[in-house]
């Protein structure tokens, strides 16, 4: 099986990663071997087979909503690659009118 | 031998007799730093002025009279993919180049609050992706006892360290075999603990239902005092087992007669570097002149546990490093950019390393529609199989013995594609597929001097049984007394 240049362009828009065209060519290529050796998982029959999300035997866990200090702002904000004040600043996201 | 080669177990001892403070072995590990690193190249970030606040806060409450945890003064290392309120974390990665978090990981402040002395962050492959640490977007960690060759990965830049006493002790992570693999290559001790056993709340995450945090210590006996520092239920970790933690050094010391031990055959497949199959099976010889019944086993699905793994743990990375949007945290570009979407696919375009992008198009690409039941729901259902094939394995057997590498660590840029790497993974990754905990120790060194790992696993939470088996095959063998020659090659230090 081999993948598609827009296949690549597909995922890498899903990804959230911008690729230019010789990229995408360069990772279809290893894509290809790397899901060729994925296909060795179609010999076994797992048709009547739970799948297993972790190795521990729990399910959800809960805890009581107690309130509790939360981190200092400054110290989160200090991290932000833009900031305005207290905002963390980005690309508008709506027209203004 | 110098303080810095030294045990913790030995130096912690040292300390509590007042026959050496932690300033002192601050200021011994901080020197080898000095005199080495140039050319090991362990650390991301050297935290010397923290690491000697520390040591003197640590001699000042001994000197007070107080009764100080067993680790207390002890030069640790922490991989760079924990978060540490008083230095970067970075994952070894452009995107947290310049991140400080605003909180510790659980098991830093649980060492914090131990005493021990943070010498500094660790090199690692970047996100903790790869085994050689040549996927860091920084530089390359060289192993100690060949600097020509790779100390492993991920955890490189802990076992590095830590094998040429720029730390006495370490942390790395496991995600899948990331502590055993460069265990094994720099001939340390390396346990992967049971799922769920220590807290991963503030390890940035790789692949959640496999990631676990544990020790790189030279011997058995500094495992099982680190694992009591680090296990135990965490309330800000909602995978984090909630079950009694017993002292690991109880067992140590104790006979193994009658202990049952299975070799799963398919892990010894072709390809196996036949210095490496006969290390270990010399091992298991000694274990078994040691008292214990080895037996062969038989894992038959474990051959899928490498195609299993590079579907499952790309999926969950893929999700988990949709966080890094150059927003909140992190790269952002500085390109001019249309829209918000445009400025997440530039700034993680710029920031993430190639097998970073690659395992995150994998992921995207096994979880995307039309895809999922053929990629990630199938691989979900073969760990179920390889679930079973385990659990009929220790229904015969305590433990069971294998190789943790099946190469010799290699050389830089000697598996450059990517399928190539991955093979490195391929005895410890069915471990983290079903959970269990497995430790990596040194069972010799091959006729060019490269040391060689075993490993062994054990059904879940047995870890103490799993390090009494490791602690008595260790002191029978003696090669964890063997330091890297760095040293004697290292002009002017001591």
């Amino acid at each position: 099986m081999r993948l598609s240049l827009d296949e690549v362009r597909h995922v890498a828009r899903l990804g959230r990663l911008a690729m230019t065209d010789q990229q995408c060519e360069a990772m279809r290529d290893q894509l290809d071997s790397i899901l060729a050796h994925f296909e060795a998982l179609q010999e076994l029959d797992t048709d009547d087979v739970e799948p297993t999300s972790h190795s521990l035997d729990m399910a959800n866990v809960y805890r009581d909503d107690e309130p509790a200090p939360s981190f200092d702002r400054d110290r989160i904000l200090a991290n932000a690659p833009k900031r305005d004040d207290e905002c963390f600043r980005v690309p508008l996201i709506m027209e203004e009118d | 031998m110098e303080l810095f080669h030294r045990t913790a177990h030995e130096l912690a001892e040292l300390l509590r007799r007042k026959e050496l403070s932690a300033v002192e072995l601050c200021d011994a590990v901080l020197g080898r730093i000095e005199a080495v690193e140039p050319r090991v190249r362990a650390y991301v970030t050297v935290m010397a002025d923290v690491a000697r606040e520390q040591a003197k806060a640590v001699d000042a409450r001994r000197a007070a009279g107080e009764d100080l945890p067993p680790l207390a003064g002890i030069p640790l290392a922490v991989k760079d993919n924990m978060c540490t309120v008083d230095a970067p974390t970075t994952c070894s990665s452009k995107v947290l180049e310049h991140f400080v978090a605003p909180y510790d990981a659980t098991v830093v402040a649980r060492a914090r609050q131990a005493g021990c002395v943070f010498t500094g962050k660790t090199n690692l492959d970047e996100f903790a992706m790869g085994s050689s640490t040549e996927n860091s977007a920084f530089f390359t960690t060289c192993n100690p006892w060949d600097l020509e060759r790779a100390p492993g990965g991920s955890s490189g830049g802990s076992a590095a360290a830590t094998a040429a006493g720029e730390a006495i002790i370490a942390l790395g992570s496991d995600t899948g075999g990331s502590i055993r693999q460069p265990a094994s290559f720099c001939s340390l001790v390396g346990l992967k603990p049971t799922y769920g056993r220590v807290s991963r709340y503030g390890l940035v995450a790789f692949a959640s239902s496999l990631d676990q945090i544990g020790p790189l210590t030279k011997d058995v006996r500094d495992t099982a005092l680190l694992m009591n520092l680090l296990a135990g239920h965490d309330p800000m970790d909602s995978t984090s087992a909630d079950r009694p933690v017993p002292d690991l050094t109880e067992l140590l010391g104790r006979d193994i007669r009658g202990i049952r031990i299975g070799v799963p055959k398919e892990f010894f497949a072709e390809g196996t570097d036949p210095e490496v199959a006969n290390a270990v099976h010399a091992a298991i010889r000694q274990l078994e002149s040691l008292g214990a019944i080895v037996g062969e086993a038989s894992t038959p699905t474990v051959s899928y546990g490498l195609p299993t793994y590079y579907i499952i743990a790309p999926s969950e990375a893929s999700s988990n490093l949709a966080r890094f949007d150059g927003v909140r945290y992190g790269h952002r570009t500085s390109k001019p950019v249309a829209d918000n979407v445009e400025l997440y696919e530039q700034s993680r375009a710029e920031s993430f390393g190639p097998e970073v992008q690659r395992r995150i198009m994998i992921g995207t690409y096994a979880l995307s529609a039309g895809y999922y039941d053929a990629y990630y729901l199938k691989a979900q259902k073969v760990r179920t199989l390889l679930k079973r094939d385990f659990d009929k394995v220790f229904e015969q057997f305590d433990i069971i013995a294998w190789p943790t590498s099946p190469c010799l660590p290699f050389r830089f840029g000697e598996r450059g594609d990517p399928l190539s790497m991955y093979m490195a993974d391929v005895c410890t990754i069915p471990v983290n597929m079903v959970g269990i905990p497995a430790v990596s120790l040194p069972c010799g060194f091959s006729s060019g001097g490269l040391p060689i790992g075993i490993q062994l696993g054990a059904s879940y939470f047995e870890e103490p049984k799993l390090l009494q088996v490791a602690y008595a095959y260790e002191q029978s063998a003696g090669f964890h007394a063997r330091r890297a020659p760095l040293g004697a090659s290292c002009g002017g230090e001591a």
